[in-house]
């Protein structure tokens, strides 16, 4: 697999020079979204609830199915759709403010979540709302105050917890990995923790190796958690709400660069699916397997496959602890072919236990060894370039396709 | 028993006694249910930090000091059993014992409800035994069985009982004081007018998080009260060689602290009341109860390496919370020795009865390793690759 990537990386500098243009490969962030949805056909069910005849707490009741629902190709005009337009951050105080609404137990809590509005906008304005009790402001103690939210959620109150950054958490692993993850098990029972750990990660626009972390690697191996990721306005709603309103620990990895990402969503409440995977494009060549935000390269490498003759069917894992192996299955099923594409370290990330799972699981359906495409194993650099080069780039997702189709 | 011969041996002791149930007392003891208050001095004065400290005189009851007595004995016979189950490969892994300390967690109990939440280390078989749970919860829990109070899947250092507010049962030490505000968060949260008693050792009040989450408390007046149940020696390592400043009342700063006899469950039971009291009003408060454990910091430490036997001696001697309160409770003519040797026995065929069932309890079921990973039951019922729901099965 080394060597393939190697290779790869060779290829794609070569074609570097060529037709690699750096502006196009850093992520839209204020481009509309409907414009990269061209060649979607999505799957439309979804389950509406509305709020007042809601049980409280039952997840597996309010889930909805799948995608969005989306009206089909890229329309120019936005007035006469249905739904209001915002972008990821606002979508994310939504469902927040619409959780806090519904449950007077949700609380949340973090560093500058409150007066100053959060870091990244959103939780701007609930402290106002809510007040002071609601919407806490900490001090710069990571280790105490993801305690004290694991220890309220043990009484029954559903702490929503903020890392200003995530990899800031590591300075509560502990907390994370042992008490949040481990005491339901321990206690046979007795306690519940359904706390909502959250924050931004990922690789940003040249913050430095310390503040360009992916912590899903480091939290997949603990037993009790759910991890997902969001990668849409919609999704990133939809999943805040799930994870709320779960009764089990959920972390919620979100990423610095999608913050700005505007989208349509619905007016109506809706609640996804934690554990399920999201078809983004279906295709029958092969099955790109990505998240967060290198869901949005892959897009941009799918428009060059389909100009080069290929039907990449593309799926958002989304639930990152437990994978969604229905839909992988079955894609995997259809398809043959494996890529997985992913912002996380080559050691030890998502992907790689990605690989084992579908290797496990779907072995005799697959015609190519699987391939998975990571982040190269070294701190993020400061220098833009160098940093480009740190994760995976659209050019050599479809040199690694051309690779798998041949 | 002959109660004319009342002796009031201290200038503040008053005793009620009613003499026509004394009367008729030859074969049950009127005095062990009598609920008439008594006042009794501490044996040591408090020393406070930043606050007024309690008055000395504790009110207390007959029933309340026999009870007492009761309870430490039966902790006492339990650690001791477990000793002698751990030697004999019945309990396996890690066991902190608390003989010694008893006087803790059974002073605590008398001055709080069970609506108070009690968060503890590791060293918490009396602490769980005195918010309500049974010695066969205990002891099955202990060798590992179902009928544990974590169904066997806890151990010695996760016993937790959701009902009587007793969170636990932590491993890492330290890392229970930031849960113990964060329930304290909730009882404000949720206007619950209790408090949370978060307990740590001399050791763990050297970490980090434990100023974090005082430093949160305060600035939150959250209902906390951080007790540092100073036993002297972090494991091995006695508290001159770990602490700068050994004064853990006073390491708050900010926040108030209360230096108690820990030995004295009386003195105990005062402080508690007074700290809860305390913290409802103004907020987090520190105590520190100077107590002492006889084994050493868990059954794989001879307990002999870092401190002298006579040290361990004459600690038993002099300071022992039993023989504090039998010499009270015979002081005071509440019982006679009889009557407290047969409670001893009583409580020790208690114990073993409970060892003898404990040991009939069956060992967990295998499928038992999937359930209560996550709260839906993930893993004995999860979404497998056909998105049913399916079992796993071990290999």
């Amino acid at each position: 697999m080394a060597a393939t990537f190697q290779g790869l990386g060779a290829a794609a500098a070569l074609s570097l020079s060529g037709s690699f243009d750096p502006n196009r490969l850093h992520l839209p962030c204020r481009r509309s979204l409907s414009v990269t949805r061209l060649s979607f056909v999505v799957r439309l069910e979804e389950r509406i609830v509305s709020g007042s005849n809601l049980p409280p707490r039952r997840a597996q009741q309010l889930v909805s199915k799948a995608v969005a629902t989306k009206a089909d190709a890229a329309s120019a005009s936005t007035a006469s759709k249905p739904g209001h337009e915002l972008l990821l951050f606002e979508a994310l105080r939504e469902g927040l403010e619409e959780e806090m609404d519904r449950d007077p137990q949700v609380c949340v809590m973090g560093e500058d979540v409150g007066h100053y509005g959060g870091s990244y906008k959103v939780t701007k304005g609930l402290a106002d709302k809510f007040g002071d009790l609601r919407v806490l402001d900490t001090p710069i103690a990571e280790n105490a105050f993801t305690g004290m939210g694991i220890g309220a959620a043990m009484t029954g109150l559903r702490p929503v917890v903020e890392g200003m950054n995530m990899g800031f958490l590591l300075l509560a692993f502990n907390q994370i990995s042992n008490n949040c993850g481990m005491l339901h098990y321990t206690s046979g029972g007795q306690f519940k923790i359904p706390i909502v750990i959250r924050g931004p990660g990922g690789v940003g626009r040249q913050l430095g190796a310390e503040h360009s972390q992916r912590l899903e690697s480091y939290f997949q191996s603990i037993p009790g958690i759910q991890m997902v990721a969001c990668s849409t306005p919609y999704n990133a709603k939809g999943l805040m709400k799930a994870a709320i309103r779960s009764e089990n620990p959920v972390i919620l990895f979100e990423h610095v660069l999608l913050y700005n990402l505007k989208e349509r969503i619905p007016d109506e409440e809706y609640v996804l699916n934690l554990e399920e995977a999201e078809m983004v494009r279906p295709g029958e060549h092969i099955t790109i397997l990505t998240y967060s935000r290198m869901r949005y390269h892959v897009m941009q490498a799918a428009k060059t496959l389909v100009n080069k003759g290929y039907d990449p069917e593309v799926i958002d894992i989304r639930s990152l602890k437990p994978f969604d192996l229905y839909t992988i299955g079955n894609s995997v099923k259809k398809t043959h072919r494996v890529l997985i594409v992913e912002e996380c370290m080559r050691t030890g990330g998502i992907g790689a236990s990605l690989t084992a799972a579908i290797t496990e699981n779907f072995h005799d359906y697959l015609d190519a060894p699987i391939m998975c495409l990571s982040s190269q194993d070294v701190p993020t650099p400061y220098a833009g370039t160098l940093e480009n080069w740190t994760v995976v780039q659209p050019a050599q997702i479809v040199t690694a396709v051309e690779q798998l189709c041949q | 028993m002959d109660l004319s011969r009342l002796t009031s041996s201290s200038r503040r002791l008053h005793l009620l006694v009613n003499p026509f149930a004394a009367a008729a007392a030859h074969s049950r003891r009127p005095i062990s249910t009598d609920t008439s208050p008594i006042t009794v001095e501490t044996s040591a004065p408090f020393t406070a930090h930043n606050c007024d400290e309690p008055s000395r005189s504790v009110e207390t009851t007959p029933q309340e000091l026999v009870s007492f007595f009761r309870d430490m004995a039966l902790m006492r016979r339990m650690e001791i059993a477990a000793d002698s189950l751990y030697k004999g490969k019945m309990i396996r892994g890690f066991c902190h014992l608390y003989d010694g300390q008893e006087a803790v967690a059974v002073g605590m109990e008398a001055g709080i409800t069970k609506k108070d939440c009690i968060i503890t280390a590791y060293r918490d078989h009396c602490t769980f035994l005195g918010r309500g749970g049974t010695l066969l919860e205990v002891f099955a829990e202990l060798m590992g069985r179902q009928g544990g109070c974590s169904k066997g899947k806890g151990g010695s250092m996760h016993f937790y009982k959701k009902e009587s507010g007793f969170y636990g049962g932590h491993g890492i030490v330290g890392a229970q004081v930031p849960l113990g505000c964060g329930l304290a968060f909730a009882q404000k949260y949720l206007k619950d007018e209790t408090v949370t008693f978060a307990l740590y050792g001399d050791g763990a009040a050297n970490q980090g998080q434990l100023f974090e989450a005082l430093n949160i408390s305060c600035l939150w007046q959250l209902p906390a009260i951080l007790v540092c149940e100073n036993n002297h020696y972090g494991m091995g390592t006695a508290e001159w060689r770990a602490a700068k400043s050994p004064a853990y009342y006073k390491r708050g700063d900010y926040a108030p602290g209360l230096k108690v006899d820990g030995m004295d469950a009386l003195a105990v039971k005062q402080a508690c009341k007074f700290a809860k009291e305390y913290a409802l009003k103004n907020g987090p408060i520190i105590l520190e109860m100077d107590t002492y454990r006889y084994h050493g910091h868990s059954m794989s430490d001879p307990g002999s390496t870092y401190r002298t036997r006579d040290e361990i001696t004459g600690v038993r001697q002099v300071r022992d919370p039993i023989e504090r309160i039998r010499k009270l409770l015979l002081g005071l003519d509440l019982a006679s020795e009889k009557e407290l040797k047969d409670m001893e026995k009583e409580v020790r065929k208690e114990v073993d009865e409970a060892i003898s069932q404990a040991k009939e309890s069956q060992l967990p079921d295998p499928s038992e390793l999937f359930t209560n990973v996550y709260s839906k039951g993930y893993g004995v019922e999860a979404y497998g690759p056909d998105r049913k729901e399916v079992r796993s099965v071990l290999p």
